[in-house]
């Protein structure tokens, strides 16, 4: 999938279970929204094939639209429009539509449900967006950053209304660059960087970096010039080490103690102090940086 | 996974069939086309002011044309006008700004075909033409219209094809203009080709009063529906060449509208 000579996405390959939540996961620019739209018929991919609910996007469009919901990334409704209004209108396009309250109720619209949508807040206009997706009881929903621009009050709302609809048998994809988000909601995370796919798996596959363990290491001041080959000298030739910035660096090796101590004494004898030092878990974002180098937020 | 089910969101998906949907899609553009303030001047208020300060000013000056009331002229006119002006100017601002808003994105995603988007628009368009109609005529006979009614038939005929052909002509061209330009000129070109056919364009006085340029403007659609409407409800007459003319328009606009209209 490419804009002009910019290739966005590029021999992306994802499979979606049914009745689950699916994170793809990235940062901004990375290609979520293009894949999402590309699933969803807005754009024709330059190659490869895609199949959603097993219908082409592009050839078998009318029969594929009413069986799923979109939450645009912004936008896609009349500036001059009421909130409740523009749901009602919504829910009228579909056979058998949710009850428009129910909606208005659980997402907190009612205080706003005569407000014109161009006076909405971004947060306000993020649960219309999803309620918007939901209204016309689809198979599947694709939500763009649906929490952006939410309080957290509102974030949680959101999160336990999509862990609801999957328990109803919905089945969810939803784009994210919150790293929390798509731990505690996805079943499946699609990690994309620059437009290709570099990792994928439960959240849970992601984080368990296999048998060895890594140390997150932070220093008080930074590391003297040859910091990582003289440390991967001292942890032996099972370790590998990273430096990811001036007083931080990651190192993989045999989860055990004696590493740690090592770690410490070398510390010791170049001259800086651990301020984190840390043995353990990744989180996604550790995932993300040593698979891209850089942080996600950035 | 631990949500117990709650049945709420179980899947029935599918979509309300075309009839309900276009009856929808119309209702709710109808509804912001006479919420908004600017559309509601453009429809009603600037040919309201056109016929009452023609009429008053035709008066002032003691002049008629050519053998008729000011008010027996000016209002075909009018209605023209209050056709273009919805038909062309409202329908090309409302569109481009649903481009620009991705409200025509978004509704690409629900069961709303593409072809149900536009006859949604036409039956909402047609219905503030009615309405804008219904108020204009209410108003000239308060100042005194008499149309000629001597020949029914041509005068009612004449007038739904002047409107019908006016309307998709006008439409056709406001659709090419939203489809291809910015939010931003379209609104500044609809209102800008709006003054300038109100004003030379052989709307709401006839093509004859122009001279030499007259011969001209009658290939206008501004032109061609006023003289249409001029003469179903002045000489009770089909006129058969401006409505051939509008035909024209409307053909020519859904063509280049087709092939160049984008969604997004």
């Amino acid at each position: 999938m490419a804009y002009g000579d910019k290739v966005a996405v590029d021999g992306l390959s994802l499979e979606v279970a049914r009745g689950s939540i699916t994170a793809v996961l990235g940062p901004n620019g990375a290609g979520k929204t293009t894949t999402l739209e590309t699933c969803e018929g807005y754009r024709v991919p330059q190659r490869g094939t895609v199949r959603v609910l097993g219908l082409d996007p592009q050839r078998e469009r009318a029969a594929l639209l009413p069986r799923i919901g979109v939450m645009l990334q912004s936008g896609g409704a009349w500036s001059g429009v009421r909130a409740v209004e523009m749901l009602e209108h919504m829910a009228a396009l579909h056979a058998h539509p949710l009850d428009t309250n129910m909606l208005v109720e659980r997402l907190g619209l009612a205080d706003c449900g005569r407000t014109p949508y161009r006076r909405l807040s971004g947060g306000q206009k993020q649960r219309l967006g999803l309620a918007i997706a939901l209204v016309g009881r689809p198979e599947l929903v694709f939500v763009d950053e649906p929490t952006a621009g939410m309080d957290p009050q509102a974030r949680r709302t959101t999160w336990e209304m999509l862990e609801e609809v999957r328990a109803d048998g919905v089945t969810v994809v939803l784009t994210t660059h919150h790293m929390d988000e798509a731990e505690h909601l996805a079943d499946r995370i699609h990690i994309i960087d620059r437009g290709t796919l570099i990792a994928s798996g439960t959240p849970a596959e992601l984080t368990r970096g296999g048998r060895s363990a890594t140390i997150r290491l932070v220093v008080n001041r930074p590391f003297p010039d040859g910091a990582p080959e003289s440390l991967r000298a001292e942890l032996g030739p099972l370790t590998e080490v990273r430096q990811l910035d001036e007083v931080s660096m990651l190192i993989h090796g045999p989860a055990d103690a004696s590493t740690l101590g090592r770690v410490s004494r070398w510390c010791e004898e170049h001259g800086v102090l651990p301020q984190t030092l840390t043995l353990g878990q990744r989180t996604l974002e550790d995932v993300f940086l040593e698979l891209t180098g850089r942080e996600l937020a950035s | 996974m631990s949500t117990p089910s709650s049945r709420t969101f179980t899947p029935a998906p599918g979509g309300a069939g075309l009839g309900p949907m276009v009856r929808a899609q119309a209702r709710m553009e109808a509804r912001l086309m006479l919420r908004n303030g600017e559309q509601l001047l453009l429809a009603i208020v600037i040919p309201v002011i056109v016929l009452v300060g023609g009429v008053a000013a035709a008066g002032r000056l003691g002049s008629t044309f050519e053998g008729h009331a000011p008010v027996d002229l000016l209002t075909p006119g009018v209605l023209a006008l209050a056709v273009m002006s919805t038909a062309f100017t409202s329908v090309a601002i409302a569109t481009g700004f649903e481009r620009r808003y991705g409200v025509i994105k978004l509704l690409g995603s629900s069961p709303l075909p593409r072809h149900g988007l536009l006859l949604g628009k036409v039956l909402a368009l047609l219905n503030v033409v009615a309405l804008q109609l219904v108020v204009l005529v209410v108003v000239a006979l308060a100042l005194g219209w008499e149309p000629s009614l001597a020949d029914p038939v041509p005068t009612v005929l004449g007038v739904l094809l002047s409107v019908a052909l006016g309307t998709a002509a006008f439409a056709s061209l406001g659709l090419l203009v939203a489809g291809a330009l910015r939010a931003e000129a379209t609104l500044a070109l609809a209102n800008l080709v709006y003054l300038l056919l109100m004003a030379g364009g052989g709307v709401v006085l006839p093509t004859s009063t122009y001279g030499a340029a007259g011969g001209l403007i009658q290939w206008l659609p501004s032109g061609a529906l006023g003289e249409a409407m001029r003469s179903a409800l002045v000489h009770a007459d089909i006129d058969g060449r401006s409505l051939l003319v509008l035909a024209a328009w409307a053909a020519l606009g859904t063509l280049l509208t087709a092939r160049t209209f984008r969604w997004e």
